[in-house]
């Protein structure tokens, strides 16, 4: 039971729900850069939440299915075709043998995440199915998708609502398949050095726009804008840190870590970007342009509850329907 | 010791304000903390990070919101059940005299030029000579400060001071697996194929990280390492 990858693309790599425990070793999270979004895909296709599905940026994949599958993506806005057939994000469709999947480049946004039924069929390696990109370990072989790989799938339980039925007329909710947005605006909670910034800097990184430099990949969005300037060069020593941190090098340059960012680091921390929002900044691309404000921890927190308790309601109603 | 939150999943305890003071006093507190962290099963904590001063804790918000509800105190909820965990180190005293201290392991380093080609800059900045680096690099003993960076990075403190050199200016794109490297005060071991700017004096053959194994690296945070010199022959020989 394979899919065969006719043309890889630009990056695409198999990720999960990325991996945890090994973060004393050094070991990064990996995963895909929005977890929620596969999640989504991943539920709407009937799979476990946390299959491995592929990770696709700029666009450019093109799978031929050797077996049926069901399949369906969310994340940043591309033109993905079953064929001649148009498959929108967040809807559900239903592959036979033989069909080619094919991925455009992205109008806006960055990446996006393939779910296909029965997830994707690679080696456990210290917990997870991720694709370590930098460390060469985990996914397919450790290393990014290459044109005639052929990626083994896992069994998967047929759902009468969905096979044979095309692509479904129905879709997930929008803000969720479609998270990327112009110019979006991350919410940040405070960061351990924040105090260690004087008001003329806290107002720059708040009230300015930031723009997306290109040598930004997984591990962090790497932002030109106005000069962060920090009161100390004291070096700190290295502590953790964590995908969301955003932190000021020398250069006054900040940087936005993403899922394959080291563990530890010792530049100034300014702030964090909250959980529900690094979906959004998985999307950031050259180019782009990003503003921050500041939230609570307690708002993260709540936030964060509330699309949890709205995702648990999503897993309800997709059950019934499939009873 | 103070508890501060990176971001919303995460919070660092900080147990030493500084390390270079008491760099082996200050590693067994931190190891001791992050010891006691990991028996005391923190209902929602996922994983811990042990690095210098401080302990990273990363956690689920959400399990620990369903186990107690209020969104307003997530935070202050974990930072709590840290502290108790957290006995003083006073009333463990006789307890952890019992147990062993840290293992010691002998790492084996080839400091021919071939694989230490940074040793000439470390000699002209030392004013010491190459076989004097090697020799005081190789009958020093270590300990594993931290892991991090890249997978199985082992951050080493203990180095002479007379050792200290700068990292180069640029770093290189490139460093081959099993390089041996001092960066400031410290002394480290590059796991994997990857960038850096430490001055490279050798390399070992063994394998400091691997995916397959589990723990994956082969010395943890806080053990004690010796390098021990061999020959290119014997790098050769006991090449993984």
């Amino acid at each position: 039971m394979t899919a065969i990858v006719q043309r890889a693309g630009f990056l695409t790599s198999v990720q999960d729900l990325g991996r945890t425990g090994f973060r004393q070793f050094g070991v990064s999270t990996s995963g895909a850069l929005d977890s929620f979004a596969l999640r989504v895909a991943n539920l709407l296709v009937g799979n476990d939440e946390g299959a491995a599905g592929l990770e696709i940026t700029l666009g450019g994949l093109q799978l031929r299915f050797e077996h049926e599958r069901i399949v369906a993506w969310c994340g940043g806005e591309f033109d993905v075709q079953i064929g001649s057939r148009a498959l929108p994000p967040g809807h559900v469709a239903y592959l036979q043998a033989g069909d080619e999947l094919k991925f455009g480049r992205a109008q806006i946004g960055c990446r996006c995440w393939l779910a296909i039924s029965g997830g994707i069929d690679v080696p456990v390696i210290l917990g997870s199915r991720s694709t370590d990109v930098r460390a060469n370990f985990g996914g397919f072989e450790g290393r990014a998708l290459r044109d005639g790989d052929q990626l083994s799938l896992r069994e998967f339980r047929r759902s009468p609502t969905v096979t044979t039925a095309g692509i479904s007329s129905w879709a997930g909710p929008h803000d969720w398949v479609s998270p990327a947005k112009q110019c979006p605006n991350l919410r940040f909670v405070r960061g351990v050095d924040w105090s260690r910034f004087d008001d003329v800097t806290i107002q720059q990184f708040t009230n300015h726009e930031f723009t997306v430099s290109s040598d930004s990949d997984r591990m962090g969005v790497r932002l030109d804008g106005p000069e962060l300037k920090r009161q100390d060069e004291t070096d700190l020593i290295s502590e953790a840190v964590a995908p969301g941190t955003i932190q000021v090098p020398p250069s006054g340059k900040p940087i936005l870590l993403l899922g394959d960012c080291q563990t530890i680091g010792g530049y100034q921390k300014i702030a964090h970007v909250i959980t529900v929002d690094l979906g959004i900044a998985a999307q950031l691309r050259a180019g782009d342009r990003v503003c921050f404000s500041e939230v609570s921890l307690q708002d993260a927190h709540r936030l964060l509850m509330e699309r949890e308790r709205d995702l648990e309601r999503f897993r309800i109603g997709l059950s019934l329907q499939r009873a | 010791m103070e508890i501060v939150p990176l971001g919303d999943s995460g919070l660092i305890v900080r147990v030493r304000e500084r390390f270079e003071d008491a760099p082996g006093e200050t590693l067994d507190e931190v190891l001791r903390v992050f010891q006691l962290l990991q028996r005391a099963v923190i209902p929602g904590v996922i994983e811990l990070a042990p690095a210098y001063t401080s302990v990273g804790v990363f956690f689920d918000p959400i399990a620990i919101l369903k186990s107690n509800g209020a969104a307003d105190g997530v935070f202050d909820e974990l930072a709590t059940r840290i502290r108790s965990a957290i006995i003083p180190a006073s009333k463990l005293h006789r307890r952890r005299r019992a147990t062993r201290g840290p293992r010691l392991i002998e790492i084996p380093v080839c400091y021919d030029p071939e694989f230490g080609i940074d040793l000439d800059r470390v000699a002209e900045h030392t004013k010491l000579s190459e076989r004097e680096i090697v020799d005081l690099h190789s009958t020093s003993e270590y300990r594993v400060a931290c892991i991090g960076f890249v997978p199985g990075f082992t951050f080493l403190a203990g180095l002479p001071r007379n050792l200290a050199t700068p990292r180069r200016d640029v770093p290189r794109k490139e460093i081959p697996p099993g390089s041996v490297g001092i960066g400031g005060a410290q002394t480290g071991i590059y796991p994997l194929r990857s960038p850096g700017g430490w001055n490279l004096i050798g390399r070992t053959p063994l394998k400091l990280f691997d995916a397959t194994k589990d723990p994956p690296t082969l010395v943890s945070p806080g053990d004690r390492v010796r390098f021990r010199a061999i020959t290119r022959e014997e790098f050769e020989s006991l090449k993984q």
